[in-house]
């Protein structure tokens, strides 16, 4: 059931249908002129080899011919590049808007709102992560021991978004939400933007408090975005409860689990290679640079000198 | 030949005037021409293509506005490349895995699989490039990095201090902006002018990781 809103146009199969009947037909025509000069030549050879030859290699001819048309039927339907083509069809300035209103929670619930179908924005905002994350990994030493780094930054990536697309769409379908799945898509992957920002500064600037504070506003904004676009494609207090509950829980746990991911597996490392008689302290302190701490304890004297003054 | 059996049963009257050229049009020695190649020694052979590979490797140094690199794309130059890249970062020595270096591998996946998204992505975005020559495209212009990469090597040697940090970071830096902006001077006339940026940024992003691999790249102690 498509939205009369949807921006997405015909759908991936139809598309399919149309290029390979349009192939077909030009296909059939080359075909009848080149049977006509074949039986030319089978006509000449009938002589030398007889009806037996012949039939053979029509037969042959024929199934080779059909099995053709069934693997350029399957070919042309999922490795046509020119199906996903209208998802691509964006300008940079509407990518770059998309980027900021992503951040943005629209005020109005009441009715539909619009959420453009395209690909290119969450495809880049994707990599964008994975480049990320691969900077992460490496400077916090981690190791993975089944596997490669590369592996593990795009499996994560890349199975977050086409997982937990999948996974909402599906409970948008249970749930009576107006929403398709290349919408699915482009909402979630435009709400990556703010995990990936969230990631670059903090993967860079080690301060645990920096990253909670970031991880509320930025990773919320994001979360109320999509949350409120879902809610103004939903009736009904329980299904945009379920829906809307779900995809804040992942999408926040998401931000959560890609920061502290890779911190405690160096803290892991530390302990093994320092020895069990260093205290739990230590690991907490090497975190939190002197300069932070100054900074903290100074604000807690003058909060306290201002509490006392009043 | 069969199609022209037919045609001798007509009949030309004699007092019609028949003139023509009847010669054999030249281009029927293209097929001799085609099996001479397999004749030549081996060494004409590589040196030939050597000298192809040569050429567009100054090509892609001098990045101007020539379309050599696209007309005779081959995919030699980028293997060379890769797999120089590859062998570099390897480091070489088997118990160095729990540092997280690149493998082999993952060196090779990363700059194969990155140039075909890349060239998907141009390709869907409307460029008028094929496939393969945006690969070529893509793979020479790696020599920038490739460079880079023995210069950090040699720098290595000499210590791995700030002063050989900084030095990496410069040289990292520059070959990093000389390889995009040599791929865009090829790639970006096959867009329409105003999504230039969206092909760009992925060439970018590609060329980044690889220059941040080759930066973070320490040798085994």
């Amino acid at each position: 059931m498509e939205n009369m809103d949807d921006t997405s146009g015909s759908s991936f199969e139809d598309m399919g249908e149309m290029h390979q009947r349009m192939k077909e037909e030009e296909e059939v025509t080359a075909e009848a002129a080149a049977t006509e000069e074949d039986n030319g030549e089978y006509g000449d050879f009938l002589g030398m080899k007889g009806l037996k030859g012949q039939l053979g290699r029509q037969v042959a001819d024929e199934v080779w011919q059909a099995g053709k048309r069934q693997a350029s039927k399957a070919f042309n339907l999922y490795a046509n590049i020119d199906i996903l083509r209208p998802y691509f069809d964006v300008e940079p300035i509407q990518v770059r808007n998309r980027l900021i209103e992503s951040l943005i929670p629209v005020r109005i619930i009441n009715f539909p709102q619009k959420v453009a179908g395209e690909l290119y924005g969450p495809m880049m905002l994707v990599f964008t992560m994975v480049a990320i994350l691969l900077h992460g990994m490496k400077t916090s030493g981690t190791v993975i021991r089944e596997g490669t780094l590369m592996g593990t930054a795009i499996g994560t990536c890349f199975g977050y978004w086409l997982g937990v697309s999948s996974f909402i769409y599906f409970l948008s379908y249970l749930c009576n939400a107006q929403i398709t799945m290349l919408q699915m898509l482009s909402l979630l992957g435009y709400g990556l933007f703010g995990h990936c920002m969230v990631l670059f500064i903090t993967y860079n600037v080690h301060f645990h408090s920096l990253f909670y504070f970031l991880w509320l506003v930025i990773g919320g904004l994001s979360t109320l975005r999509m949350v409120a676009v879902l809610i103004s494609r939903t009736v009904g207090q329980t299904p945009r409860l379920i829906l809307c509950g779900t995809l804040a829980a992942l999408h926040m746990l998401f931000l959560l689990y890609l920061h502290f991911a890779y911190h405690k597996m160096v803290e892991g490392i530390l302990d093994t290679l320092e020895g069990p008689n260093i205290p739990p302290i230590q690991r907490v302190a090497r975190d939190v640079p002197v300069v932070a701490s100054a900074v903290v304890n100074a604000t807690i004297k003058s909060i306290a000198a201002v509490v006392q003054s009043q | 030949m069969s199609q022209f059996a037919g045609l001798s049963d007509i009949s030309i009257s004699e007092d019609i005037l028949v003139e023509g050229d009847i010669s054999v049009p030249v281009g029927s020695h293209n097929a001799d021409n085609d099996f001479s190649t397999l004749d030549e020694p081996v060494k004409d052979t590589i040196l030939r293509d050597l000298r192809a590979v040569g050429q567009k490797f100054v090509h892609v140094m001098y990045p101007k506005k020539s379309s050599a690199l696209l007309r005779d794309w081959d995919l030699w130059g980028p293997l060379i490349l890769c797999v120089t890249l590859a062998l570099m970062l390897q480091g070489g020595s088997v118990d160095s895995e729990e540092e997280g270096r690149p493998q082999f591998a993952e060196v090779f996946v990363i700059i194969w699989f990155g140039s075909v998204i890349i060239t998907l992505n141009s390709k869907l975005l409307g460029g008028t490039i094929s496939f393969f020559q945006s690969l070529c495209v893509l793979g020479y212009c790696i020599l920038p990095l490739t460079v880079a990469m023995i210069v950090c090597r040699i720098v290595l040697v000499g210590g791995s201090g700030l002063v050989s940090f900084v030095v990496r970071l410069i040289v990292v830096t520059a070959s990093f902006s000389w390889s995009t902006f040599a791929s865009t001077a090829f790639l970006a006339d096959s867009q329409p002018p105003n999504r230039k940026a969206l092909v760009v940024y992925p060439v970018f992003l590609f060329y980044f990781v690889i220059g941040w691999m080759i930066l973070t790249f320490s040798p085994s102690q």
